[in-house]
Protein backbone atom coordinates (compact mmCIF):
# COMPACT_ATOMS: atom_id res chain seq x y z
CA UNK A 1 0.00 0.00 0.00
CA UNK A 2 2.79 2.40 0.95
CA UNK A 3 4.64 1.61 -2.24
CA UNK A 4 1.45 2.15 -4.21
CA UNK A 5 0.84 5.56 -2.59
CA UNK A 6 4.41 6.54 -3.33
CA UNK A 7 4.30 5.26 -6.92
CA UNK A 8 4.89 7.52 -9.86
CA UNK A 9 1.28 7.54 -11.09
CA UNK A 10 -0.25 8.16 -7.67
CA UNK A 11 2.28 10.94 -7.10
CA UNK A 12 1.29 12.52 -10.40
CA UNK A 13 -2.35 12.16 -9.45
CA UNK A 14 -1.85 13.90 -6.09
CA UNK A 15 0.24 16.73 -7.50
CA UNK A 16 -2.22 17.12 -10.37
CA UNK A 17 -5.17 17.15 -8.00
CA UNK A 18 -3.49 19.86 -5.97
CA UNK A 19 -3.01 22.05 -9.02
CA UNK A 20 -6.37 20.98 -10.47
CA UNK A 21 -8.55 22.18 -7.62
CA UNK A 22 -7.01 25.64 -7.99
CA UNK A 23 -7.66 25.58 -11.74
CA UNK A 24 -11.18 24.41 -10.98
CA UNK A 25 -11.67 27.27 -8.55
CA UNK A 26 -10.57 29.87 -11.11
CA UNK A 27 -12.75 28.20 -13.76
CA UNK A 28 -15.67 28.26 -11.32
CA UNK A 29 -15.21 31.99 -10.74
CA UNK A 30 -15.23 32.56 -14.51
CA UNK A 31 -18.44 30.57 -14.87
CA UNK A 32 -20.05 32.58 -12.05
CA UNK A 33 -19.41 35.83 -13.91
CA UNK A 34 -20.44 34.38 -17.23
CA UNK A 35 -23.71 33.12 -15.80
CA UNK A 36 -24.43 36.36 -14.00
CA UNK A 37 -23.65 38.85 -16.74
CA UNK A 38 -22.64 36.95 -19.91
CA UNK A 39 -19.25 38.57 -19.89
CA UNK A 40 -16.02 36.61 -20.27
CA UNK A 41 -13.85 38.21 -17.67
CA UNK A 42 -10.34 38.10 -19.10
CA UNK A 43 -9.17 40.18 -16.14
CA UNK A 44 -10.38 37.56 -13.64
CA UNK A 45 -6.86 36.26 -12.95
CA UNK A 46 -5.39 39.75 -12.75
CA UNK A 47 -8.12 40.91 -10.37
CA UNK A 48 -7.38 37.91 -8.16
CA UNK A 49 -3.64 38.64 -8.29
CA UNK A 50 -4.27 42.26 -7.35
CA UNK A 51 -6.46 41.28 -4.39
CA UNK A 52 -3.79 38.84 -3.18
CA UNK A 53 -1.20 41.64 -3.35
CA UNK A 54 -3.43 43.98 -1.35
CA UNK A 55 -3.73 41.38 1.40
CA UNK A 56 -0.17 40.06 1.34
CA UNK A 57 1.46 43.49 1.24
CA UNK A 58 0.37 43.75 4.89
CA UNK A 59 2.99 41.11 5.66
CA UNK A 60 5.51 43.98 5.50
CA UNK A 61 3.74 45.54 8.46
CA UNK A 62 4.03 42.39 10.56
CA UNK A 63 0.40 41.46 10.09
CA UNK A 64 -0.12 37.71 10.53
CA UNK A 65 -0.62 35.42 7.52
CA UNK A 66 -4.24 34.55 8.25
CA UNK A 67 -5.22 38.21 8.62
CA UNK A 68 -3.56 38.88 5.27
CA UNK A 69 -5.66 36.11 3.73
CA UNK A 70 -8.81 37.63 5.21
CA UNK A 71 -7.89 41.07 3.86
CA UNK A 72 -7.07 39.59 0.43
CA UNK A 73 -10.47 37.92 0.23
CA UNK A 74 -12.29 41.05 1.40
CA UNK A 75 -10.28 43.06 -1.15
CA UNK A 76 -11.33 40.53 -3.79
CA UNK A 77 -15.01 40.83 -2.87
CA UNK A 78 -14.87 44.63 -2.90
CA UNK A 79 -12.86 44.75 -6.10
CA UNK A 80 -15.50 42.64 -7.88
CA UNK A 81 -18.30 44.95 -6.77
CA UNK A 82 -16.50 48.14 -7.71
CA UNK A 83 -15.45 46.73 -11.09
CA UNK A 84 -19.02 45.78 -11.91
CA UNK A 85 -20.47 49.12 -10.87
CA UNK A 86 -17.81 51.36 -12.43
CA UNK A 87 -16.56 49.47 -15.46
CA UNK A 88 -18.75 46.53 -16.43
CA UNK A 89 -22.15 48.19 -16.00
CA UNK A 90 -21.48 50.34 -19.06
CA UNK A 91 -20.89 47.26 -21.19
CA UNK A 92 -24.26 45.55 -20.79
CA UNK A 93 -26.16 45.37 -24.05
CA UNK A 94 -23.15 46.48 -26.09
CA UNK A 95 -21.73 44.38 -28.98
CA UNK A 96 -19.94 41.27 -27.70
CA UNK A 97 -16.52 42.51 -28.73
CA UNK A 98 -16.71 45.52 -26.37
CA UNK A 99 -16.48 43.67 -23.06
CA UNK A 100 -13.73 41.45 -24.47
CA UNK A 101 -11.59 44.43 -25.46
CA UNK A 102 -12.27 46.25 -22.20
CA UNK A 103 -11.51 43.25 -19.98
CA UNK A 104 -8.29 42.41 -21.85
CA UNK A 105 -7.28 46.05 -21.45
CA UNK A 106 -8.17 45.89 -17.76
CA UNK A 107 -5.96 42.78 -17.39
CA UNK A 108 -2.98 44.65 -18.91
CA UNK A 109 -3.68 47.71 -16.77
CA UNK A 110 -3.85 45.74 -13.50
CA UNK A 111 -0.61 43.89 -14.23
CA UNK A 112 1.10 47.18 -15.10
CA UNK A 113 -0.12 48.83 -11.90
CA UNK A 114 0.94 45.82 -9.81
CA UNK A 115 4.41 45.90 -11.42
CA UNK A 116 4.73 49.63 -10.72
CA UNK A 117 3.56 49.42 -7.12
CA UNK A 118 4.97 46.09 -5.94
CA UNK A 119 7.71 45.38 -8.52
CA UNK A 120 8.19 42.49 -10.93
CA UNK A 121 10.44 40.38 -8.77
CA UNK A 122 7.87 38.47 -6.79
CA UNK A 123 7.09 38.58 -3.12
CA UNK A 124 7.58 35.57 -0.93
CA UNK A 125 4.44 34.42 0.79
CA UNK A 126 4.79 32.31 3.93
CA UNK A 127 3.29 28.86 4.00
CA UNK A 128 0.79 28.32 6.79
CA UNK A 129 1.64 24.63 7.06
CA UNK A 130 4.67 22.48 6.35
CA UNK A 131 5.46 21.98 2.67
CA UNK A 132 7.46 18.81 3.35
CA UNK A 133 5.75 15.79 1.83
CA UNK A 134 4.39 13.21 4.20
CA UNK A 135 6.47 10.10 4.88
CA UNK A 136 4.82 6.76 5.29
CA UNK A 137 7.12 3.94 6.47
CA UNK A 138 10.09 5.54 4.75
CA UNK A 139 8.21 6.21 1.49
CA UNK A 140 7.40 9.74 0.35
CA UNK A 141 3.77 10.49 -0.49
CA UNK A 142 3.55 13.40 -2.93
CA UNK A 143 1.43 15.61 -0.71
CA UNK A 144 2.31 17.91 2.18
CA UNK A 145 0.17 19.32 5.00
CA UNK A 146 0.23 22.62 3.10
CA UNK A 147 -0.97 20.90 -0.06
CA UNK A 148 -3.77 19.16 1.80
CA UNK A 149 -4.86 22.45 3.37
CA UNK A 150 -4.97 24.08 -0.07
CA UNK A 151 -6.97 21.25 -1.62
CA UNK A 152 -9.46 21.30 1.25
CA UNK A 153 -9.73 25.12 1.20
CA UNK A 154 -10.38 25.17 -2.55
CA UNK A 155 -12.95 22.39 -2.35
CA UNK A 156 -14.77 23.96 0.60
CA UNK A 157 -15.04 27.30 -1.22
CA UNK A 158 -16.20 25.58 -4.41
CA UNK A 159 -18.81 23.52 -2.58
CA UNK A 160 -20.07 26.57 -0.69
CA UNK A 161 -20.54 28.37 -4.01
CA UNK A 162 -22.39 25.48 -5.59
CA UNK A 163 -24.62 25.07 -2.52
CA UNK A 164 -25.33 28.81 -2.49
CA UNK A 165 -26.41 28.78 -6.13
CA UNK A 166 -28.40 25.58 -5.99
CA UNK A 167 -30.11 25.51 -2.64
CA UNK A 168 -30.60 29.03 -1.30
CA UNK A 169 -33.10 31.75 -2.10
CA UNK A 170 -30.24 34.13 -2.78
CA UNK A 171 -28.78 31.66 -5.28
CA UNK A 172 -32.19 31.29 -6.91
CA UNK A 173 -32.35 35.05 -7.40
CA UNK A 174 -28.77 35.21 -8.68
CA UNK A 175 -29.57 32.58 -11.30
CA UNK A 176 -32.93 34.10 -12.20
CA UNK A 177 -31.44 37.58 -12.62
CA UNK A 178 -28.89 36.13 -15.00
CA UNK A 179 -31.20 34.12 -17.26
CA UNK A 180 -34.40 36.17 -17.14
CA UNK A 181 -33.77 39.72 -15.92
CA UNK A 182 -37.10 41.21 -16.94
CA UNK A 183 -39.23 38.40 -15.51
CA UNK A 184 -37.14 38.49 -12.33
CA UNK A 185 -37.82 42.19 -11.88
CA UNK A 186 -41.55 41.56 -12.34
CA UNK A 187 -41.27 39.10 -9.45
CA UNK A 188 -39.58 41.65 -7.22
CA UNK A 189 -35.95 40.49 -7.63
CA UNK A 190 -33.48 43.38 -7.44
CA UNK A 191 -31.67 42.36 -10.61
CA UNK A 192 -29.09 45.12 -10.63
CA UNK A 193 -27.96 44.16 -7.11
CA UNK A 194 -27.83 40.51 -8.07
CA UNK A 195 -25.49 41.22 -10.98
CA UNK A 196 -23.17 43.18 -8.70
CA UNK A 197 -23.35 40.41 -6.12
CA UNK A 198 -22.41 37.87 -8.80
CA UNK A 199 -19.23 39.84 -9.51
CA UNK A 200 -18.51 40.30 -5.80
CA UNK A 201 -18.74 36.58 -5.07
CA UNK A 202 -16.83 35.55 -8.17
CA UNK A 203 -14.01 37.97 -7.50
CA UNK A 204 -13.82 36.74 -3.88
CA UNK A 205 -13.48 33.15 -5.11
CA UNK A 206 -10.72 34.31 -7.48
CA UNK A 207 -8.88 35.94 -4.56
CA UNK A 208 -8.92 32.66 -2.63
CA UNK A 209 -7.43 30.93 -5.67
CA UNK A 210 -4.71 33.58 -6.02
CA UNK A 211 -3.75 33.31 -2.34
CA UNK A 212 -3.39 29.55 -2.77
CA UNK A 213 -1.34 29.87 -5.96
CA UNK A 214 0.92 32.53 -4.42
CA UNK A 215 1.75 30.43 -1.39
CA UNK A 216 2.48 27.35 -3.37
CA UNK A 217 3.63 27.51 -6.94
CA UNK A 218 6.66 29.27 -8.40
CA UNK A 219 8.34 32.38 -7.04
CA UNK A 220 5.56 33.55 -4.73
CA UNK A 221 3.38 36.50 -5.63
CA UNK A 222 4.16 38.19 -8.96
CA UNK A 223 2.10 40.48 -11.22
CA UNK A 224 1.79 37.67 -13.76
CA UNK A 225 1.02 35.09 -11.07
CA UNK A 226 -2.36 34.10 -12.43
CA UNK A 227 -1.64 34.20 -16.18
CA UNK A 228 -0.92 30.49 -16.59
CA UNK A 229 -3.58 29.23 -14.14
CA UNK A 230 -6.08 31.59 -15.75
CA UNK A 231 -5.29 30.36 -19.27
CA UNK A 232 -5.75 26.71 -18.27
CA UNK A 233 -8.86 27.56 -16.23
CA UNK A 234 -10.32 29.41 -19.18
CA UNK A 235 -9.89 26.36 -21.38
CA UNK A 236 -11.29 24.14 -18.62
CA UNK A 237 -14.34 26.37 -18.25
CA UNK A 238 -14.96 26.21 -22.00
CA UNK A 239 -14.57 22.43 -22.02
CA UNK A 240 -16.76 21.93 -18.96
CA UNK A 241 -19.36 24.33 -20.28
CA UNK A 242 -19.54 27.99 -19.35
CA UNK A 243 -23.01 27.51 -17.92
CA UNK A 244 -22.05 24.72 -15.55
CA UNK A 245 -20.32 25.36 -12.19
CA UNK A 246 -19.83 21.62 -11.60
CA UNK A 247 -18.51 21.25 -15.14
CA UNK A 248 -15.93 23.98 -14.59
CA UNK A 249 -14.81 22.41 -11.35
CA UNK A 250 -14.56 18.87 -12.71
CA UNK A 251 -12.85 20.01 -15.92
CA UNK A 252 -10.43 22.14 -13.86
CA UNK A 253 -9.42 19.17 -11.72
CA UNK A 254 -9.12 16.97 -14.82
CA UNK A 255 -6.90 19.52 -16.54
CA UNK A 256 -4.68 19.83 -13.45
CA UNK A 257 -4.18 16.07 -13.35
CA UNK A 258 -3.66 15.91 -17.10
CA UNK A 259 -1.06 18.67 -16.86
CA UNK A 260 0.95 16.81 -14.23
CA UNK A 261 0.97 13.58 -16.24
CA UNK A 262 2.03 15.47 -19.36
CA UNK A 263 4.85 17.21 -17.48
CA UNK A 264 6.00 13.94 -15.95
CA UNK A 265 5.72 11.60 -18.94
CA UNK A 266 6.25 14.01 -21.85
CA UNK A 267 7.43 17.56 -21.45
CA UNK A 268 5.91 20.70 -19.95
CA UNK A 269 5.93 22.29 -23.42
CA UNK A 270 3.09 19.97 -24.39
CA UNK A 271 0.70 21.14 -21.67
CA UNK A 272 -0.98 23.92 -23.61
CA UNK A 273 -0.85 21.99 -26.85
CA UNK A 274 -2.80 19.13 -25.34
CA UNK A 275 -5.18 21.42 -23.43
CA UNK A 276 -5.99 23.37 -26.58
CA UNK A 277 -6.32 20.12 -28.54
CA UNK A 278 -8.87 18.90 -26.00
CA UNK A 279 -10.71 22.22 -26.31
CA UNK A 280 -10.91 21.98 -30.10
CA UNK A 281 -12.18 18.40 -29.97
CA UNK A 282 -14.82 19.20 -27.35
CA UNK A 283 -15.98 22.32 -29.17
CA UNK A 284 -16.40 20.29 -32.35
CA UNK A 285 -18.40 17.54 -30.69
CA UNK A 286 -20.28 19.47 -28.00
CA UNK A 287 -20.00 23.24 -28.57
CA UNK A 288 -21.95 23.99 -25.38
CA UNK A 289 -19.34 22.13 -23.31
CA UNK A 290 -19.40 18.71 -21.71
CA UNK A 291 -21.54 19.48 -18.68
CA UNK A 292 -23.99 22.10 -19.88
CA UNK A 293 -27.49 20.73 -20.04
CA UNK A 294 -28.91 21.83 -23.33
CA UNK A 295 -32.34 23.31 -22.80
CA UNK A 296 -34.68 23.03 -25.72
CA UNK A 297 -36.11 26.39 -26.61
CA UNK A 298 -39.27 27.14 -28.46
CA UNK A 299 -38.65 28.91 -31.74
CA UNK B 1 -58.06 50.30 -7.28
CA UNK B 2 -55.73 51.33 -10.07
CA UNK B 3 -56.27 54.77 -11.53
CA UNK B 4 -54.47 55.76 -14.74
CA UNK B 5 -54.57 59.46 -15.61
CA UNK B 6 -53.34 61.12 -18.80
CA UNK B 7 -50.78 58.40 -19.51
CA UNK B 8 -48.54 58.83 -22.57
CA UNK B 9 -45.68 56.60 -23.68
CA UNK B 10 -43.38 57.10 -26.67
CA UNK B 11 -40.84 54.82 -28.31
CA UNK B 12 -38.70 57.45 -30.01
CA UNK B 13 -40.96 59.21 -32.49
CA UNK B 14 -43.71 56.61 -32.15
CA UNK B 15 -46.46 57.45 -29.68
CA UNK B 16 -47.56 54.13 -28.23
CA UNK B 17 -50.02 55.64 -25.74
CA UNK B 18 -51.56 59.12 -25.78
CA UNK B 19 -53.39 60.62 -22.84
CA UNK B 20 -54.88 57.34 -21.61
CA UNK B 21 -57.13 57.53 -18.54
CA UNK B 22 -59.28 54.87 -16.88
CA UNK B 23 -59.93 53.14 -13.57
CA UNK B 24 -59.78 49.46 -12.69
CA UNK B 25 -62.01 48.75 -9.70
CA UNK B 26 -60.97 46.52 -6.82
CA UNK B 27 -62.25 42.95 -7.02
CA UNK B 28 -63.19 43.12 -10.68
CA UNK B 29 -61.81 42.33 -14.10
CA UNK B 30 -61.07 45.26 -16.42
CA UNK B 31 -60.53 44.17 -20.02
CA UNK B 32 -58.21 46.16 -22.25
CA UNK B 33 -58.97 45.29 -25.85
CA UNK B 34 -58.09 46.55 -29.29
CA UNK B 35 -56.30 45.60 -32.48
CA UNK B 36 -52.60 44.81 -32.83
CA UNK B 37 -50.48 47.83 -32.07
CA UNK B 38 -53.22 49.57 -30.09
CA UNK B 39 -50.89 49.91 -27.10
CA UNK B 40 -52.34 47.22 -24.83
CA UNK B 41 -49.06 45.59 -23.87
CA UNK B 42 -47.39 49.00 -23.52
CA UNK B 43 -50.07 49.98 -21.01
CA UNK B 44 -49.28 46.99 -18.78
CA UNK B 45 -45.54 47.56 -19.18
CA UNK B 46 -46.01 51.18 -18.11
CA UNK B 47 -47.92 50.12 -14.98
CA UNK B 48 -45.02 47.79 -14.08
CA UNK B 49 -42.46 50.50 -14.95
CA UNK B 50 -40.86 48.39 -17.67
CA UNK B 51 -41.32 51.47 -19.87
CA UNK B 52 -41.21 55.04 -18.60
CA UNK B 53 -44.21 57.21 -19.42
CA UNK B 54 -43.58 60.64 -20.94
CA UNK B 55 -46.59 62.02 -19.08
CA UNK B 56 -49.37 60.94 -16.76
CA UNK B 57 -49.90 59.25 -13.42
CA UNK B 58 -50.63 55.72 -12.22
CA UNK B 59 -52.05 55.33 -8.76
CA UNK B 60 -52.56 52.13 -6.76
CA UNK B 61 -54.83 52.65 -3.74
CA UNK B 62 -53.30 56.07 -3.11
CA UNK B 63 -49.68 55.08 -3.88
CA UNK B 64 -48.08 56.77 -6.87
CA UNK B 65 -46.43 54.16 -9.11
CA UNK B 66 -44.76 56.39 -11.71
CA UNK B 67 -41.13 56.84 -10.70
CA UNK B 68 -40.98 53.58 -8.73
CA UNK B 69 -38.84 50.69 -9.95
CA UNK B 70 -40.32 47.51 -11.43
CA UNK B 71 -39.05 45.54 -8.42
CA UNK B 72 -40.72 47.85 -5.92
CA UNK B 73 -44.01 47.85 -7.83
CA UNK B 74 -43.94 44.04 -7.76
CA UNK B 75 -43.27 44.13 -4.02
CA UNK B 76 -46.26 46.46 -3.57
CA UNK B 77 -48.44 43.59 -4.74
CA UNK B 78 -48.70 44.06 -8.49
CA UNK B 79 -48.38 40.70 -10.23
CA UNK B 80 -47.64 40.79 -13.95
CA UNK B 81 -47.87 37.78 -16.27
CA UNK B 82 -46.10 39.01 -19.39
CA UNK B 83 -46.89 38.23 -23.00
CA UNK B 84 -45.23 34.98 -24.02
CA UNK B 85 -45.64 33.88 -20.39
CA UNK B 86 -42.07 34.32 -19.18
CA UNK B 87 -41.62 31.07 -17.29
CA UNK B 88 -37.94 30.43 -16.65
CA UNK B 89 -37.28 27.33 -18.73
CA UNK B 90 -33.99 26.48 -17.02
CA UNK B 91 -35.75 26.31 -13.65
CA UNK B 92 -37.95 23.54 -12.36
CA UNK B 93 -41.61 24.26 -11.78
CA UNK B 94 -40.98 24.40 -8.05
CA UNK B 95 -38.07 26.82 -8.50
CA UNK B 96 -40.24 29.08 -10.65
CA UNK B 97 -42.85 29.11 -7.91
CA UNK B 98 -40.27 29.64 -5.16
CA UNK B 99 -39.00 32.69 -7.02
CA UNK B 100 -42.54 34.01 -7.28
CA UNK B 101 -43.15 33.58 -3.56
CA UNK B 102 -39.91 35.22 -2.39
CA UNK B 103 -41.19 38.77 -2.24
CA UNK B 104 -44.83 37.98 -1.61
CA UNK B 105 -47.11 38.14 1.40
CA UNK B 106 -47.47 34.42 2.00
CA UNK B 107 -45.18 31.65 3.16
CA UNK B 108 -43.94 29.44 0.35
CA UNK B 109 -45.43 26.24 1.71
CA UNK B 110 -48.93 27.67 2.18
CA UNK B 111 -48.79 29.40 -1.21
CA UNK B 112 -47.53 26.25 -2.89
CA UNK B 113 -50.41 24.18 -1.49
CA UNK B 114 -52.88 26.82 -2.76
CA UNK B 115 -51.42 26.83 -6.24
CA UNK B 116 -51.27 23.05 -6.47
CA UNK B 117 -54.94 22.96 -5.55
CA UNK B 118 -55.73 25.43 -8.35
CA UNK B 119 -53.42 23.78 -10.88
CA UNK B 120 -52.99 20.10 -9.96
CA UNK B 121 -50.93 19.36 -13.06
CA UNK B 122 -48.11 21.52 -11.65
CA UNK B 123 -47.84 19.35 -8.55
CA UNK B 124 -47.38 16.19 -10.58
CA UNK B 125 -44.50 17.78 -12.46
CA UNK B 126 -42.99 19.98 -9.78
CA UNK B 127 -39.43 18.66 -10.22
CA UNK B 128 -39.43 18.99 -14.01
CA UNK B 129 -37.87 21.85 -15.91
CA UNK B 130 -40.38 24.43 -17.07
CA UNK B 131 -38.93 24.06 -20.58
CA UNK B 132 -40.62 20.67 -20.81
CA UNK B 133 -44.14 22.05 -20.28
CA UNK B 134 -46.76 22.52 -22.98
CA UNK B 135 -48.15 25.96 -23.82
CA UNK B 136 -51.16 25.58 -21.56
CA UNK B 137 -49.07 24.27 -18.67
CA UNK B 138 -46.67 27.19 -19.05
CA UNK B 139 -49.59 29.56 -18.81
CA UNK B 140 -50.76 27.85 -15.64
CA UNK B 141 -47.26 28.03 -14.19
CA UNK B 142 -46.93 31.72 -15.06
CA UNK B 143 -50.30 32.39 -13.41
CA UNK B 144 -49.45 30.32 -10.35
CA UNK B 145 -46.11 32.08 -10.02
CA UNK B 146 -47.84 35.45 -10.02
CA UNK B 147 -50.61 34.34 -7.66
CA UNK B 148 -48.36 32.65 -5.11
CA UNK B 149 -47.20 36.08 -3.94
CA UNK B 150 -50.84 36.92 -3.11
CA UNK B 151 -50.88 40.07 -5.23
CA UNK B 152 -53.61 42.69 -4.89
CA UNK B 153 -53.42 43.47 -8.61
CA UNK B 154 -52.88 41.04 -11.47
CA UNK B 155 -51.86 42.24 -14.93
CA UNK B 156 -52.48 39.55 -17.54
CA UNK B 157 -51.08 39.98 -21.03
CA UNK B 158 -52.81 37.78 -23.61
CA UNK B 159 -53.32 34.76 -21.35
CA UNK B 160 -55.35 32.96 -24.01
CA UNK B 161 -52.66 33.20 -26.69
CA UNK B 162 -52.07 29.76 -28.16
CA UNK B 163 -54.40 28.01 -25.72
CA UNK B 164 -57.28 25.71 -26.53
CA UNK B 165 -60.67 27.40 -25.91
CA UNK B 166 -61.49 24.97 -23.10
CA UNK B 167 -58.26 25.75 -21.27
CA UNK B 168 -58.88 29.48 -21.73
CA UNK B 169 -62.38 29.13 -20.29
CA UNK B 170 -60.97 27.26 -17.31
CA UNK B 171 -58.36 29.96 -16.70
CA UNK B 172 -60.94 32.73 -16.94
CA UNK B 173 -63.14 30.94 -14.44
CA UNK B 174 -60.20 30.75 -12.03
CA UNK B 175 -59.51 34.46 -12.47
CA UNK B 176 -63.14 35.35 -11.78
CA UNK B 177 -63.16 33.28 -8.61
CA UNK B 178 -60.00 34.94 -7.35
CA UNK B 179 -61.53 38.37 -7.92
CA UNK B 180 -64.41 37.43 -5.69
CA UNK B 181 -62.62 35.44 -2.99
CA UNK B 182 -59.46 37.53 -2.70
CA UNK B 183 -60.68 40.95 -3.86
CA UNK B 184 -58.12 40.75 -6.64
CA UNK B 185 -58.01 43.57 -9.17
CA UNK B 186 -57.35 42.23 -12.66
CA UNK B 187 -56.38 44.11 -15.80
CA UNK B 188 -56.77 41.67 -18.66
CA UNK B 189 -55.22 42.48 -22.02
CA UNK B 190 -56.70 40.38 -24.79
CA UNK B 191 -56.69 40.19 -28.53
CA UNK B 192 -59.71 37.91 -28.33
CA UNK B 193 -62.21 40.66 -27.51
CA UNK B 194 -65.30 38.49 -27.15
CA UNK B 195 -63.86 36.20 -24.51
CA UNK B 196 -62.41 39.18 -22.62
CA UNK B 197 -65.75 41.01 -22.67
CA UNK B 198 -67.52 37.93 -21.36
CA UNK B 199 -65.26 37.60 -18.32
CA UNK B 200 -64.88 41.30 -17.45
CA UNK B 201 -67.14 43.83 -15.76
CA UNK B 202 -65.55 46.81 -17.40
CA UNK B 203 -63.73 47.32 -20.71
CA UNK B 204 -61.34 49.87 -22.17
CA UNK B 205 -61.00 49.86 -25.95
CA UNK B 206 -57.67 51.18 -27.20
CA UNK B 207 -57.16 52.36 -30.74
CA UNK B 208 -53.75 53.60 -31.94
CA UNK B 209 -52.75 54.44 -28.38
CA UNK B 210 -55.90 56.35 -27.46
CA UNK B 211 -58.95 55.33 -25.47
CA UNK B 212 -61.73 54.79 -28.01
CA UNK B 213 -64.25 53.56 -25.44
CA UNK B 214 -64.43 53.05 -21.68
CA UNK B 215 -67.61 51.47 -20.41
CA UNK B 216 -69.28 48.43 -18.87
CA UNK B 217 -68.32 45.32 -20.79
CA UNK B 218 -71.86 44.47 -21.86
CA UNK B 219 -72.32 47.98 -23.28
CA UNK B 220 -69.09 47.64 -25.28
CA UNK B 221 -70.06 44.17 -26.45
CA UNK B 222 -73.39 45.43 -27.78
CA UNK B 223 -72.09 48.57 -29.49
CA UNK B 224 -72.22 47.91 -33.24
CA UNK B 225 -69.81 50.75 -34.10
CA UNK B 226 -67.16 49.68 -31.62
CA UNK B 227 -67.44 46.11 -32.78
CA UNK B 228 -67.13 47.09 -36.38
CA UNK B 229 -64.49 49.79 -36.30
CA UNK B 230 -62.23 48.89 -33.41
CA UNK B 231 -62.64 45.26 -32.62
CA UNK B 232 -62.87 43.92 -36.17
CA UNK B 233 -65.75 41.64 -35.31
CA UNK B 234 -68.18 40.50 -37.97
CA UNK B 235 -71.93 40.87 -37.47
Amino acid sequence: MDAFLASRNVSDLLVGLHFGVVIGLVALSLVMIWRATHILNFAQGAMAMFSAYVGMSLLSYNVGYWWCVVVAVIAGLAFGGVTERVLVRRLYGKPEINPIVVMVGFLALLEAIASAVWGMSGRAVPLPFSFVDWQLNGQTIAISPNGLYQIVAALVVAILVVVLFRYTNLGLQLRAAAVAPEVSRLLGVRVSRMLTLGWILSSGVGAVAAVIVASNFGPGLTPTLMDAPFAIAFIAAAVGGLESPWGALVAGVAFGIMQQFVIDYLNSDYVFLIALGALVVVLMIRPQGLFTKSVSRRV
Amino acid sequence: MIRVTGLSVSYGAVHALRDVSFEAATGSVTAVIGANGAGKTTLLRAISALVRPTAGEIDLDGTRLVGKSTENIARLGVGHVPEGRGVIEEFTIEENLRLGALHGNESFSVGLADQFELFPVLEERRKQHAGTLSGGERQMLAMARALIARPSVLLLDEPSLGLAPLVTAELMKTIKELCETRKLTVILVEQNAMSALRVSEHAVVLHLGRVAADDRSEVVANDENLRHYYLGMAE
